[in-house]
């Protein structure tokens, strides 16, 4: 439907005149603020933690394994410059040779969920799957954060 | 082409300079869910007069559902 609006407002003069081609469905993929009488159903990204490790394919593990100690989390995720998801680290993993780099350990392609999932589906699928995280990440792979199985029994409880 | 496609990054620049954002989905679309800042203007409806509250001078940004 956009590119024949887009059509149309140039067949009625406008010179300036652009179709947001991915549209609504991208938008609501990027975890991104709405508006209208749905806009305050609950989504995944409203209850992502974001305060997980991150590292870069070269980082060494024996500096990772200190970091993800103390942080909630028993994992660490490996992203590009840019924050594109490429691979999850796990404490097993990080048990190796100091030396390691996180791109010869990490688990490539972890799964990952849109961030306007509803929570109760999420929920379920989950459970299904016997898994205790899902990974958020917008259109172009870029890591928004985890949701936790155990924040999402706690807040539909 | 007589209008210029854009992915997220580009509509992001746009909106920051003051681009209009019009959602041409049916009225109870809009209503239950719309970008923020979005006008409505169904395609059904889009014409001279309804497009008539559009500002010339600025950029206009329309949308859909999924671009089909």
């Amino acid at each position: 439907m956009s590119p024949r609006a887009a059509c149309r407002l140039a067949t009625l003069g406008f010179e300036q005149v652009y179709d947001y081609m991915p549209s609504k469905v991208d938008w609501m993929a990027r975890g991104l603020p709405l508006a209208g009488e749905k806009a305050g159903a609950p989504r995944a990204i409203d209850l992502a933690r974001r305060d997980v490790v991150t590292c870069a394919l070269a980082d060494r593990v024996g500096a990772l394994r200190e970091r993800v100690a103390q942080s909630p989390f028993g994992f660490a995720f490996v992203l590009t410059e840019g924050g594109v998801l490429l691979g999850r680290l796990r404490k097993a993993a990080l048990e190796d040779d100091p030396d390691t780099r996180a791109e010869e350990v990490m688990e490539p392609g972890p799964s990952t969920t849109r961030p306007d999932t509803a929570p109760d589906k999420l929920l379920a699928k989950l459970r299904n799957a016997d898994l205790t995280t899902a990974v958020l990440t917008d259109p172009e792979g870029v890591l928004l954060g985890h949701v936790r199985r155990a924040d999402l029994e706690q807040a539909l409880a | 082409m007589s209008y210029t496609q854009v992915l997220y990054p580009q509509l992001r620049g746009l909106l920051d300079e003051g681009a209009q954002l019009v959602e041409v989905l049916p009225a109870e679309e809009y209503a239950e869910l719309h970008l923020p800042g979005a006008v409505n203007i169904p395609l059904k409806a889009l014409d001279a007069s309804t497009a008539a509250g559009l500002d010339r001078s600025k950029a206009v940004v329309v949308y859909c559902w999924d671009g089909l």
